[in-house]
């Protein structure tokens, strides 16, 4: 069982539900590319997701897989990362997921720093209930939940993380599996919380997003560990600059105070009389 | 000093149970002076119980730590108490009606500090004027709760050596406090030598077992330690606070985690990703938790993920009355998930068995790849008590998850078995990976929208809850007679002590106190309730939640009539046996 494997061996038998076109399937290229490139056992990583389209990822690949319920990946993921340090957890999903529903885990996330890998396929609209906005959404994009739009201007998924705290940021681009394969191995050896915000098109429901490919700016920045440095460049671009954007030097999450593997009936004495 | 309303001379009788209130306002010390009496009492070789109550203050409210000492193990507070003694009385009136006293009662103050409010005299008991305060002043560092510890250890009759144990004990960090502490108690000791009114306890039993001071909360979390918790994820939330404090440097102990959660959502699927990691994981909350964690407790039954919730329930609905008991979680803990999601609903029935029954949750919980939740309350989480060490339930289910072996051939994660659990493969086990899904799914895991899929999985999770094997755990029965009571919870010690004292009367009748609520036992029961005419549904909620229950789930023999009562109102054992006399007899 220690021959190489290819990254083909990482990808399951089962048939995405995405639609033809989907910016997804380019998650799945590089994910088990960057597997294969970083010599790991499927089993020995876990790929955990919420709900969305995106958040079907793990029964895509051949790791071990949760999909729980909507906007929840970060918090199983943590709780999987913390009680098994040994495993390598990635946790993925889409912008609603993310940053609506689950926009408190991904501030505690930041913040917490838990050595895992977070990758948001951003498409900027709910697919899996037919196109709604999301907390990613321009302002006056039309929607029939929404008509003329939410007029609420777009949350700012990297600058948010780099202030609560997340110890690698970066910007990748479905479109090119390899250079998403390179950020993913990136970070998930990265210490502490990775977050990775991947362009993603819905090629139904933003079909202006097949456009994305034109504007993306393939290794745009380096990365940077001075904090100010990346929260300009976060603030000031257009959002198609790809690459590392952010790698710090927080230490990652682990528990505190003294630690012991002491016969549980010990702890009787703090009840005996 | 001076005493009012003498009681009659002769005899001094003994007291088998006496109940002590201490009060003052807030920084006046009472609950320190409280856990020390409680203490000496447990030195002495006494029951005893400690239950708290404080103003709405976060800090310096007012304060009464509430204790009964006993010479045989007690469940529940006593009908009234004997000794009120205050430091002093800013807003302890507010206590009135936690704190019912009667004719034989005595009231001790600082007649300097003011009189007892109206809430306490009317009651017709005693008074006792012990100028608190100057008589500490004239110790130097000397404080008046010490004072009030003297004076009603001397007034219950424990002894001296005891209360001494327990202060230095409690000071065993600051010594220099320890003089003045013990020459206050000493104080109070004379100053209740000039009492008449004395509730002398009756000698102590010789301690036959060893004995053991904790709170219903601190069990639950030694019990979920004992059954293999190894991590917990935790939101602070009253009244279950105390239950994952504890267990924050007990895991330490003893290798396992604790990590702090954003809120309830967090925690709990915290806990079902240390669960998924093979790690047994738990959570504990209250009633505004737990709806915050209803749709993640579905997906633990539809991912087959282990995990065990304590409910530490208090009033409700929404904020409700957080310092509060209420037996009111029962319908969103047994019906509050959508879907049909069997999962396992257990309650223990006294501060020891909070232990029992959370280790048995965590057992069952993994053994049957569902969630448990354990309901418990604000009365066993919060009271300290003192008791006999619980005897474990023999439960000799061998090791508790069935997990799948490295590359088993045809592994499917939830394949259909006769028993109706399937193995569950750990991630780092190769050969055997899968997704678990809170989607329906087929065998393999695959999400699927097929009738007959969806079908066989729901077969799949009823059957493995309801083939299990429970034993003799799924209720405590007890007594005989054609009349019978069925209750929950720590309603349970209240109705066994009042139907003891009915049965002084010649009530007859068998108690059952339910501690599997989910899956049902309709046979069981219906054996439990063989024979019986009438049956007595008693529960501490204002609805009939278990009333109700019952007469849904169970085809009951018996005509059935509710005794309920909501939260902040508790039963004592003078309510029930009144009752029963009165149902008994109609």
């Amino acid at each position: 069982m220690s021959e190489a494997l290819t990254h083909t061996d990482f990808k399951s038998d089962i048939k995405p539900v995405w639609c033809p076109g989907c910016g997804d399937f380019g998650v799945v290229n590089a994910l088990t590319k960057a597997l294969a490139k970083m010599e790991l056992r499927p089993e020995n990583v876990a790929v955990v997701s919420g709900i969305g389209c995106s958040s079907r990822i793990p029964a895509y690949t051949t790791c071990y897989g949760f999909h729980g319920v909507h906007g929840r990946a970060l918090a199983v993921g943590t709780g999987l990362k913390i009680a098994r340090p040994d495993l390598t957890v990635i946790v993925t999903g889409g912008d609603g997921d993310g940053y609506s529903i689950g926009g408190n885990h991904f501030l505690h996330a930041c913040r917490r720093n838990v050595d895992m890998t977070y990758i948001v396929m951003d498409n900027r609209v709910y697919g899996m209930t037919k196109g709604q906005a999301s907390p990613t959404t321009e302002p006056d994009w039309d929607s029939k939940l929404s008509p003329d739009g939410t007029g609420l201007r777009e949350f700012q998924p990297l600058v948010i993380a780099l202030s609560a705290g997340a110890n690698f940021i970066a910007r990748a681009f479905t479109g090119d599996p390899n250079g998403l394969a390179d950020v993913i191995v990136q970070a998930v050896r990265h210490p502490g919380f990775s977050f990775i915000e991947v362009l993603s098109p819905c090629v139904t429901f933003r079909p202006e997003q097949r456009d994305w490919k034109k504007l993306v700016k393939p290794d745009a920045v380096k990365p940077t560990a001075d904090i100010a440095r990346a929260a300009r460049r976060m603030l000031r671009d257009t959002g198609f600059d790809l690459g590392v954007l952010y790698a710090g030097t927080r230490s990652p999450y682990a528990p505190r105070g003294p630690r012991a593997q002491r016969d549980v009936r010990e702890l009787e004495a703090r009840f005996a009389l | 000093m001076s005493e009012e309303d003498r009681p009659r001379a002769g005899t001094t009788p003994r007291y088998s149970s006496v109940s002590i209130a201490l009060v003052g306002s807030g920084g006046a010390g009472v609950m320190t002076a409280g856990n020390m009496l409680l203490e000496a009492a447990a030195h002495a070789g006494y029951y005893a119980l400690m239950t708290r109550s404080s103003g709405p203050q976060i800090r310096g409210g007012e304060a009464a730590a509430m204790i009964r000492i006993s010479c045989v193990p007690i469940d529940c507070m006593d009908d009234h108490f004997h000794v009120l003694a205050a430091v002093d009385w800013d807003n302890v009136h507010r206590f009135g009606a936690e704190i019912p006293l009667g004719p034989d009662s005595l009231i001790a103050g600082d007649p300097d500090q003011g009189e007892p409010h109206a809430v306490f005299a009317s009651s017709g008991a005693a008074q006792a004027r012990v100028p608190l305060k100057k008589m500490a002043k004239a110790i130097p560092e000397g404080r008046p709760n010490m004072l009030l510890l003297g004076f009603a250890a001397m007034l219950v009759g424990l002894p001296d050596d005891s209360v001494s144990r327990a202060v230095e004990k409690s000071l065993a960090k600051r010594p220099a406090a320890l003089p003045p502490s013990l020459a206050a108690v000493a104080a109070g000791r004379d100053a209740a030598a000039a009492v008449e009114r004395r509730y002398m306890l009756a000698p102590s039993p010789a301690r036959g077992t060893p004995r053991w001071l904790l709170t219903g909360n601190e069990a639950a979390g030694y019990g979920a330690i004992k059954g293999g918790v190894r991590f917990v994820a935790a939101y602070p939330i009253t009244p279950a606070t105390e239950l994952l404090e504890w267990m924050s440097p007990a895991l330490a102990e003893v290798g396992g985690t604790l990590v702090q959660a954003e809120d309830e959502l967090a925690s709990i699927n915290m806990a079902i990703g240390g669960s998924y990691g093979g790690v047994p994981s738990l959570t504990a909350t209250s009633g505004p938790g737990l709806a915050l964690m209803v749709e993640s407790l579905g997906l633990a039954v539809a991912s087959e993920t282990p995990i065990v919730v304590v409910d530490v329930m208090r009033v409700g609905p929404s904020t409700g009355i957080p310092t509060k008991s209420e037996q009111s979680d029962l319908n969103i803990a047994l019906y509050g998930l959508h879907g049909d999601a069997p999962h396992l609903v257990v309650a223990p029935n006294s501060v020891a068995d909070c232990l029992r029954t959370t280790q048995w949750a965590v057992e069952l919980a993994e053994s049957l790849q569902a969630p448990a939740i354990v309901l418990s309350d604000q009365f066993f989480g919060q009271t300290r008590a003192v008791i006999d060490v619980p005897v474990e339930f023999d439960i000799g289910t061998g090791p508790a998850r069935l997990v799948a072996a490295a590359n088993a051939p045809g592994f499917k994660r939830y394949a259909v078995t006769p028993s109706g659990v399937s193995p569950m493969a750990i991630p780092g086990t190769a050969g055997v990976t899968y997704t678990a899904d809170g989607l329906e799914h087929g065998e393999r895991g695959t999400p699927s929208s097929q009738g007959t899929d969806h079908l066989a999985q729901l077969d799949k999770r009823r059957a493995k809850l309801e083939l299990a094997d429970y034993g003799a755990h799924w209720a405590d029965v007890e007594g005989e007679g054609d009349l019978a009571i069925l209750t929950f919870g720590s309603c349970t010690g209240v109705v066994k002590e009042g139907l003891s004292r009915a049965s002084v009367d010649g009530v007859r009748a068998r108690l059952v106190s339910m501690r599997l609520l989910s899956p049902t036992q309709p046979a069981r029961l219906a054996a439990a309730l063989a024979g019986v005419r009438r049956i007595l549904v008693i529960e501490q909620n204002h609805t009939g939640q278990f009333f109700r229950h019952l007469r849904a789930e169970y085809d009951l023999p018996a005509p059935v009539t509710s005794l309920r009562r909501p939260g902040a109102m508790q039963f004592n054992p003078g309510d029930i046996h009144r009752h029963l006399l009165e149902w008994s007899r109609s």
